[in-house]
């Protein structure tokens, strides 16, 4: 009775008004989030759409989510028969598995010593790598190319590898990871005798699975998808990946059919979207730092 | 096996002095706890030993060599930490074989892929399988080798790293706080099967705690530090009934020792609340000392007790703990400026005494240990000339 008195404006709460209550936020909430994964995922639909519309309903007024008449099986074959689509895809492949597997060889060990090895200068250095952070990729552009060029390189996967080997983000990402690695565990191992080398890689790589999974879906996205650098060091079709494929694709007989070329990009979306279906549970788990226990 | 010998150790942190000269003498196959409050350097001396962590001054001989040049591994050194450290991606078999693999394969026979062509990797294998298992048999982990540490409870977790320790035969065990992340049950059956793994192999134990219990109950010596230094070395006892300073006798003892604030009067005597002990003290007139005096060696006095070579004080019951053998019971001091005192009570005694009434308290005069002003212990001199006479250690006043 006393507490009624003192809040005499509070009604009683009963479990079914909470149990409203909860009901309506939760509604609520979904609402913002699913009007959220909408606006991200209509160009994606809206591109799988087109890439089953025949021609004449591409550019109609009206819009359907579904063609009236099935066109998929046109606009796929044309776009596999015109295009080397698993050759650029393949080109992809190669492109991002270079680059991962240089970037994990070179950015553990030095994210390794930034993180746990006490030597002068070592602050230093890590400033130096935040610094590398902030350089965009076209500012080291132009003597790239002339180096590669002079060094007669041009129109090869290796110059299309090269400027991505060192990733300074990696260094920062498993440095960071790498902080949080129990100081225990790496006295214990020299302890028993691991040389630092294999306390890298035997001991500290292993918890970095969760950081891996998720640079690595960085890194591949980032270098499956870029148009900009290999556009400049590569002309022969052959060599070319996705983004720089399309382009050849959309530039000669094609033209202007678009279902085709939709057909075309989805096929070339495919990998990375499956390869981030598979790691996403490492992904998320990578980007949250929740990984050592 | 080995000895282990500390010379003037000193270790700065930037500005931070952690150890200031450490010397400090470890026979062959002594067990011996360094104990302290935290951050007193224990942990920091005994990474030095181990080579984890490099010294700024002085030298560390295990064996009668110098090893300040040599690398952790070639110390024959092993530790078992607090967090127990297993690699965590390996099973408790991998665990315990690491030190092993590490020590008998080549580096290439230990790389993926190439190692699959060695033959004589195979049969060294088998060899340090029978020995993990040989050691995984006697710390009872035998049906455990295939899990993962994660899959382990926390004693079990100890256990391995005990055995990761253990099967590489090394001469000196170093162990840092191992049981502290045990729960209470488990830590007091620790602490025996550690006193037995000890008297078993026989290697010299370095023991690291900041619980005076585990330094009390499984220890040869016990070296107790603070704020980088050594206050006391000798053995449990020693600690407990003639500690060398305050701040000793307040660490070593649960409950802590009651400390009572006393003055030096004319002719030396000692003076307890205005009152004149037959103890005095080789100290100038008007000096502040202070009593310490453990709970057991305080009583209740019924009136005709107290006598010549007794002191008393009168205090006011404020809590009773009952340990189920015994009692603890608080006091305060009715009316001085003194903390209170605790008392070890049987439960008959507890039973007698009412809260909120006032009893008299006294104790054995011998039985006190005082000290002067900056925390020193002075012996005293009873008025039968003995000077520096044993504590009697009673269960019961």
């Amino acid at each position: 009775m006393a507490e009624l008195a003192l809040h005499p404006a509070a009604a009683p709460v009963t479990p079914a008004r909470s149990a409203l209550r909860r009901l309506v936020g939760l509604a609520l909430v979904h609402a913002i989030l699913l009007a959220g994964a909408v606006f991200m995922l209509a160009p994606f639909v809206w591109m799988l759409v087109t890439s089953i519309k025949p021609p004449a309903e591409i550019f109609s007024a009206e819009i359907s989510l579904w063609p009236k008449q099935f066109y998929g099986l046109q606009n796929y074959r044309v776009a596999l028969d015109k295009a080397p689509l698993l050759r650029f895809a393949l080109n992809g492949v190669i492109l991002c598995g270079g680059i991962l597997v240089v970037q994990l060889l070179v950015a553990i060990p030095c994210a390794y010593a930034l993180a746990k090895l006490r030597f002068p200068g070592r602050n230093v250095l890590f400033v130096l790598v935040l610094l590398g952070l902030c350089i965009p990729v076209q500012v080291p552009a132009m003597p790239l190319y002339i180096a590669l060029a002079q060094l007669g390189l041009l129109n090869t996967y290796f110059s299309m590898m090269a400027p991505f080997f060192l990733s300074v983000f990696a260094i920062f990402l498993f440095r960071q990871f790498f902080r949080s690695f129990p100081d225990d565990i790496i006295h214990a191992a020299r302890l028993d005798g691991v040389s630092e080398f294999e306390i890298v890689w035997r001991i500290v790589t292993p918890s970095a699975w969760p950081a891996i999974a998720a640079f690595s879906v960085f890194s591949a996205v980032a270098h499956w998808n870029d148009l900009y650098w290999p556009l400049i060091v590569i002309s022969d079709a052959k060599l070319a990946p996705p983004p720089l494929g399309m382009m050849f694709f959309a530039d000669a007989e094609t033209g202007s059919n678009y279902g085709a070329l939709t057909a075309a990009a989805a096929i070339l979306t495919a990998p990375l979207v499956i390869a981030f279906l598979i790691a996403r549970r490492r992904f998320i788990d990578g980007v949250t730092m929740t990984g050592v226990k | 096996m080995a000895t282990v010998a500390l010379s003037s150790i000193a270790k700065s942190f930037g500005s931070t002095r952690v150890l200031g000269g450490v010397d400090l003498d470890i026979a062959d196959g002594e067990f011996l706890t360094l104990v302290g409050p935290s951050g007193c350097g224990k942990s920091t001396l005994i990474r030095i030993i181990a080579g984890l962590e490099h010294q700024d001054a002085g030298g560390v001989a295990i064996g009668g060599a110098p090893v300040d040049h040599l690398r952790p591994h070639e110390r024959r050194v092993a530790m078992v930490f607090q967090s127990y450290a297993l690699y965590p991606h390996m099973t408790v078999r991998a665990n315990i074989g690491l030190p092993l693999t590490m020590s008998r394969l080549r580096l290439w026979q230990r790389l993926p892929l190439l190692r699959l062509l060695s033959a004589q990797r195979r049969r060294v294998m088998r060899y340090i399988d029978a020995d993990v298992a040989a050691v995984a048999g006697q710390l009872q982990l035998d049906h455990l080798l295939d899990r993962k540490p994660a899959q382990l409870s926390g004693g079990q977790r100890q256990r391995v790293a005990l055995g990761r320790a253990m099967v590489r035969s090394p001469e000196v065990f170093l162990m840092d706080e191992p049981l502290s992340n045990l729960d209470a049950k488990l830590r007091v059956h620790m602490r025996t099967e550690l006193a037995e793994l000890h008297k078993r192999l026989g290697a010299t134990f370095i023991y690291v705690t900041h619980d005076q219990v585990e330094a009390m109950t499984m220890s040869d010596r016990v070296a107790m530090m603070d704020a980088g230094s050594i206050l006391q070395l000798g053995a449990p006892s020693e600690l407990y009934e003639r500690p060398a300073s305050l701040k000793v006798a307040q660490f070593i003892g649960s409950p802590a020792i009651n400390l009572l604030p006393a003055t030096v009067g004319s002719s030396g005597r000692i003076e307890l609340f205005g009152r004149p002990l037959a103890l005095s003290a080789p100290l100038a007139q008007g000096q502040a000392v202070t009593l310490g005096v453990r709970c057991e060696a305080l009583s209740l006095l019924h009136g005709d007790s107290a006598g010549p070579g007794r002191a008393w004080f009168s205090a006011r019951l404020r809590r009773k703990e009952n340990l189920g053998s015994e009692y603890i019971l608080h006091f305060d001091l009715a009316g001085r400026d003194a903390a209170g005192v605790t008392m070890r009570a049987s439960p008959a005694v507890a039973a007698g005494v009412n809260e909120a009434a006032e009893v008299t308290l006294g104790f054995d005069e011998a039985a006190c240990h005082v000290f002067d002003a900056d925390g020193a212990r002075v012996e005293p001199r009873s008025p039968g000339g003995a000077t520096g006479s044993v504590v009697p250690l009673r269960a019961w006043p």
